[in-house]
């Protein structure tokens, strides 16, 4: 994946400065997911398979027109069906387009312990660094929206790329390109929000959508991938969208607060273990000792 | 259609119905949604199922299959009852205010059938459905033992422009409909009447208080056209899309969506027994001369005194000479009547299903197969498999080894059996459509070249080079041994830089057609030399000095070049006409009828969406579109827009030999229904259609246990028979699936991916069931009443079936050899079976 022209901000399980941060402004990019114009037709799934040359996995029937249950080392766009009757008895079948949302403060890059691991540049991709990956699975307790999957074969993790090397280009992403309806936008993020807001207000104004609203989930920054939604009280109806996700307590206790105690901890331990050398010297050795290893 | 995928952005009210195409045509749907997104269009979705399509509609109606009249009749109950229709356009642009013959009978006075009804032979004498007038052609001589030929249309037609004598066909078709209440909608369709009259009124409500500005498009595909009344389906759709004005208009129009992505350009081409080229309909024995085909197919205008009428068939002789000079070249000339003698004449039906019935009986004695997998196609897949076994020989022409070709393998087969089978296959290994160039003609009409994208691989194909090889080795028979009748063989042109694999390029400028002499067009002045293509159809003659392998496509290859082939997207005018971007039949023009986007006087209903109107100055209709319509004939001339008719006007009442089953559409059960038709109790079905006579045609009912109501239909995922052999979308939808509501699961205590038997009277199929929200129990006149779906996409072949995990079954083993008597289609739509767990 060509990365020459993007530049990292945010590094995983890094000590010290990340080189090259805040010397260029940039925007951040952002898809725009309209989901009272998906239509399911899969047109994305097959072009992020297609555009990553994964190999193809096996599926099941599972009473359902989801491709599989979620997503996986090899398959990192999923449409996520949901039946779902109102309180008038009238069906409407939700349809969302699940994939990493490449949150503003990713809580992968957060948990995961290995240097470089995970980065995040300056546009807001945050991606998947596997020659770095250690396989340990952390990002996935980061991760409010179970996206990051394990291969077991090469021992790595896996999730969308929001195609960096595409855009890295100055294209959009595979999935944006293939999607018949339009209902997949890319840009800036200014620019997607400002979309997503018009398209909210036009599902109040003129559909009776009087929910309608999007989906930046303030709790991890904002996010890479931000959707209108036809009832934005409700985002558990779309494929179980966390309603207000944010990096697990125990991800950040063990970074951050858990990590300095455990420093302190070692450091202390070794402050202490020098004073009492000092004040009391080395072990002293016992008569008795020395009597029973001459006795022998 | 007679609009197109991008202008369907310009609606404001969409309808879909007997259709799905967000699944099956998800990149055309991208214009509802432009619609949606740019101008608030609403979407009303009609579907025995809550489909991708309903997904994203504004208001949806579940349906009982099959029941699509019975809705469609009562909406246009309610649009006149409601005075929501454009009353000028129905006077002027339609024959609503004609007068019809006295002895035409509508059903309701006839208890299900029209009058002229002859119960013995199971069809009409069409004579009563005609107009009242005077003047017209001498009705042709009747031949012993042949059936009276019909009487012709009148000339000059009565006409009542306030539309209230009783016997105008609008008077005729308020009384024809009044009995289509919501009350009895409600118990034919299960439709709930205030849901029924909610969508009603959404459709409608684009003529509210007098509005002629607003549009409403109707977007349909096999859901209407699958059926025994199919063609009567889209008969009531058009004449709703007549009475609101909406035809010809910008996002308006009746939209078929084709299946296939050349299945335009195969029906335009004539891939059809019927017709030939350019829908020239065929010669039949009782012709007898060229100039008795001609007298039989041409029309002469029908209409009230005072109007015009352009009569555009009425030209069909040039275009007929023109077909032949293509055909038979110098062979073709006046004083051999065209070669007439050696075109063949049809003499009697050799539709789809009929082929197969002809093979199962011992007529047909083998088939080319190409491209198509008639044993998965069906109807009723067991009569083609057996069909088969009695063929001598079958040429299947694939990509992929297909049922087809090996059903002499399918399941079921015993050893014994299959040795005893006879039939030579012979399997032709062709090129796939990536690897063709050509072009495909799409839903909007649009010739689009393709180039080839990848070479053919080796030991394979092309069509063309298959095709042409047949061809010269029956020549070269015919000119070594002789035969019954060789010249309509050896005086075929086939004059191609490379016989043996011509190219499409030159069948394209064949098709489009040239002059052979130096010829001058008397308005414009613009001359041709002998030998160059000509510009359009308007050139063509029938004293043989030109040629046209298709009138309509007359105009693609000019000698500025394959028109095809262009691709300018520019729309300066944003209507989505796209005038560069290839090419459209007819010359170009892309939405049908256009000068009735305008009122009588010439200006357009919504001038926001002007595509052609009348210039006073210029003494001319101009636009942003190709006008549709004689350029210069002035609005006072009173000259209708619906040139292709003889009436120049459009068909509210279609008479005389237009349908085998009726001027106005009529509420018929499908021939495998739950109930009898409430409507018409003598007479549930479609009085004309046959049932098929072997003992493989097996007809169920209710008392045979086949309680249940079944339709087939397709998925995005897959692509009919073929995309079970592509990993990718066998990734997407590995298994065959039968969708079941949540009611009837729960009452057979059945769940999701458990395995279920479904039987026809005809076959049976499993598959696991989908219990789903989507379709509903349906209140059918007092009854609960079960409908179930089956996606098409599964056979004995493919990559889940060879793995074992299917239990490849065809779903057409399920469906009926029951056909439109129009269109021949079958009626896979709906039919009876029973369901129980596997």
């Amino acid at each position: 994946m060509s990365q020459a022209t993007l530049r990292v901000q945010k590094i995983s399980g890094h000590s010290g400065t990340v080189p090259g941060r805040d010397t260029q402004r940039e925007y951040t990019v952002c898809k725009l997911v309209d989901t009272t114009t998906c239509i399911g037709c899969k047109a994305c799934e097959v072009a992020c398979v297609e555009w990553n040359d994964m190999p193809f996995s096996p599926t099941a029937f599972d009473n359902t027109y989801q491709t599989m249950p979620e997503t996986r080392w090899n398959y990192w766009n999923l449409i996520l069906f949901n039946e779902h009757e109102r309180e008038d008895g009238s069906l409407q079948w939700l349809m969302r387009k699940h994939q990493c949302m490449h949150c503003a403060e990713p809580g992968c890059l957060e948990a995961c312990p290995a240097d470089g691991a995970i980065v995040q540049y300056t546009n807001g991709i945050v991606d998947f660094q596997q020659a770095n990956c250690i396989g340990c699975g952390y990002c996935i307790t980061g991760c409010p929206f179970n996206i990051p999957k394990f291969n077991s074969v090469t021992k790595r993790m896996y999730k969308c790329s929001l195609c960096t090397d595409r855009v890295s280009e100055g294209l959009e992403p595979a999935c944006i390109k293939s999607c018949p309806t339009g209902c997949l936008h890319f840009g800036s993020k200014d620019d997607m929000k400002e979309l997503a807001e018009i398209r909210a207000k036009q599902l109040r104004d003129h559909y009776g959508y009087d929910k309608a609203g999007v989906y930046d989930p303030p709790g991890v920054g904002g996010t890479g991938v931000i959707y209108v939604l036809h009832d934005a009280t409700q985002p558990e109806l779309y494929g179980g969208l966390p309603s207000n996700p944010s990096i697990p307590l125990a991800v950040k206790f063990w970074k951050h607060p858990l990590k300095w105690i455990g420093n302190l901890a070692m450091v202390g331990g070794l402050i202490g273990l020098f004073v009492h050398y000092l004040k009391f010297g080395p072990k002293a050795r016992e008569e008795s000792d020395i009597a029973s290893k001459e006795g022998q | 259609m007679t609009n197109g995928w991008v202008d369907i952005k310009n609606a404001d009210m969409i309808l879909v119905m007997g259709g799905n195409p967000a699944e099956n045509h998800p990149c055309g749907f991208k214009w509802v949604i432009e619609a949606k997104r740019n101008r608030n269009a609403k979407l009303v979705v009609v579907d025995p199922r809550f489909t991708r399509t309903a997904s994203v509609s504004d208001y949806f109606v579940q349906i009982r299959t099959g029941t699509d009249i019975a809705f469609l009749g009562g909406m246009i109950r309610y649009a006149i009852e409601n005075g929501r229709y454009n009353k000028d356009y129905l006077i002027n642009f339609t024959n609503a205010g004609f007068i019809v013959d006295k002895d035409f009978k509508i059903p309701e006075d006839e208890d299900g059938v029209f009058s002229g009804f002859d119960e013995q032979k199971l069809s009409y004498n069409r004579a009563s459905w005609n107009y009242e007038g005077t003047g017209g052609k001498a009705p042709a001589a009747a031949k012993p033992g042949q059936p009276a030929p019909l009487p012709p249309l009148p000339e000059r037609v009565n006409f009542d422009s306030t539309l209230q004598n009783p016997r105008s066909v609008f008077q005729l078709l308020r009384r024809h409909y009044s009995r289509y209440t919501p009350e009895m909608v409600e118990r034919i369709t299960g439709i709930p009447k205030d849901k029924y009259l909610k969508a009603c009124d959404i459709f409608t409500s684009i003529r509210k208080d007098g509005d002629t500005k607003k549009v409403a498009t109707m977007i349909y595909a096999l859901g209407w056209t699958q059926h025994s009344f199919g063609t009567q389906n889209i008969r009531t759709a058009a004449m709703i899309q007549l009475l609101l004005g909406n035809v010809g208009r910008a996002g308006g129009g009746v939209n078929a969506l084709r299946g296939h992505s050349n299945i335009q350009g195969a029906t335009d081409m004539a891939g059809i027994f019927d017709n030939l080229p350019g829908y020239l309909r065929v010669p039949v024995p009782a012709d007898g001369s060229f100039q008795g085909w001609m007298n039989r197919i041409t029309p002469t205008q029908s209409k009230p005194g005072d109007w015009t009428s352009f009569n555009y068939w009425g030209n069909t002789p040039k275009f007929a000479v023109s077909l032949m000079k293509t055909l038979y070249g110098d062979a073709a000339t006046k004083q051999n009547d065209w070669a007439y003698d050696y075109l063949p004449k049809v003499d009697r039906n050799y539709s789809w299903v009929n082929i197969w019935d002809n093979m199962y009986n011992g007529i047909v004695k083998g088939m080319f197969a190409f491209g198509m997998n008639g044993v998965m196609i069906g109807p009723n897949t067991n009569k083609n498999i057996d069909a088969l076994k009695k063929a001598d020989w079958l040429v299947v022409g694939e990509i992929y080894p297909d049922e087809t070709s090996e059903f002499w393998r399918s399941p079921g087969i015993t050893q014994d059996e299959m040795k005893s089978i006879q039939t030579t296959v012979y399997r032709l290994p062709c090129a796939g459509f990536a690897e063709k160039d050509g072009t495909f003609t799409n839903s909007a009409r649009w010739l689009q070249w393709k180039n080839t994208a990848l070479p053919i691989p080796p030991g394979c194909r092309s069509d063309q080079g298959i095709v042409a090889q047949i061809f010269l080795k029956t020549r070269e028979l015919y000119q070594k041994e002789g035969g019954k009748f060789p010249d309509p063989i050896l005086k075929l042109t086939w004059s191609y830089t490379n016989p043996n694999d011509p190219s499409l390029a030159e069948v394209l400028k064949e098709v489009n057609g040239k002059t052979l002499v130096d010829a001058e067009d008397p308005a414009t002045k613009q001359q041709l030399k002998a030998g160059q293509q000509v510009p359009g159809f308007a050139w063509l003659k029938d004293d043989g000095t030109t040629t046209s392998g298709n009138w309509i496509y007359c105009g693609s290859y000019t000698e500025a070049g394959n028109l095809t082939m262009r691709r300018d997207s520019a729309d300066p005018s944003g209507l989505g006409v796209h005038p560069n971007w290839g090419w459209s039949w007819p010359a170009n023009r892309r939405v049908l009828y256009n000068r009735a986007s305008c009122n009588g006087d010439g200006k357009p209903w919504d001038p926001a969406r002007r595509q052609v109107w009348w210039n006073e100055a210029t003494q001319k209709w101009v636009g942003v579109d190709v006008p549709d319509f004689k350029v210069d004939s002035k609005p006072s001339e009173h000259m209708g827009p619906f040139i292709m008719n003889p009436e120049g006007v459009g068909r509210i009442f279609a008479p005389l030999g237009a349908f085998a089953d009726g001027p106005f559409p009529t509420f018929y059960e499908p021939v495998e229904s739950p109930v009898d038709n409430l409507l018409y109790p003598k007479q549930s079905h479609n009085p004309v259609v046959r049932r098929y006579k072997t003992p493989e045609d097996k007809y169920g009912s209710p008392k045979d246990g086949y309680t249940v109501i079944c339709t087939t239909y397709r998925l995005t995922e897959h692509y009919h028979y073929w995309t079970k052999n592509n990993p990718m979308n066998v990734q997407l939808v590995p298994e065959p699936f039968v969708e079941i509501s949540e009611e009837m699961a729960s009452e057979m205590g059945l769940r999701g991916g458990e395995r279920v038997k479904v039987s026809s009277a005809r076959g049976q199929y499993i598959a696991k069931a989908m219990v789903t929200k989507r379709i509903k129990a349906m209140n059918i006149d007092g009854k609960k009443t079960y409908q179930i779906g089956i996606p098409i996409h599964w056979g004995y072949r493919g990559i889940s079936e060879d793995d074992g995990r299917t239990a490849k079954t065809p779903v057409n083993l399920l469906t009926p050899t029951v056909i439109d008597p129009n269109a021949y289609t079958p009626e896979f739509k709906g039919f009876l079976v029973k369901v129980e767990k596997a």
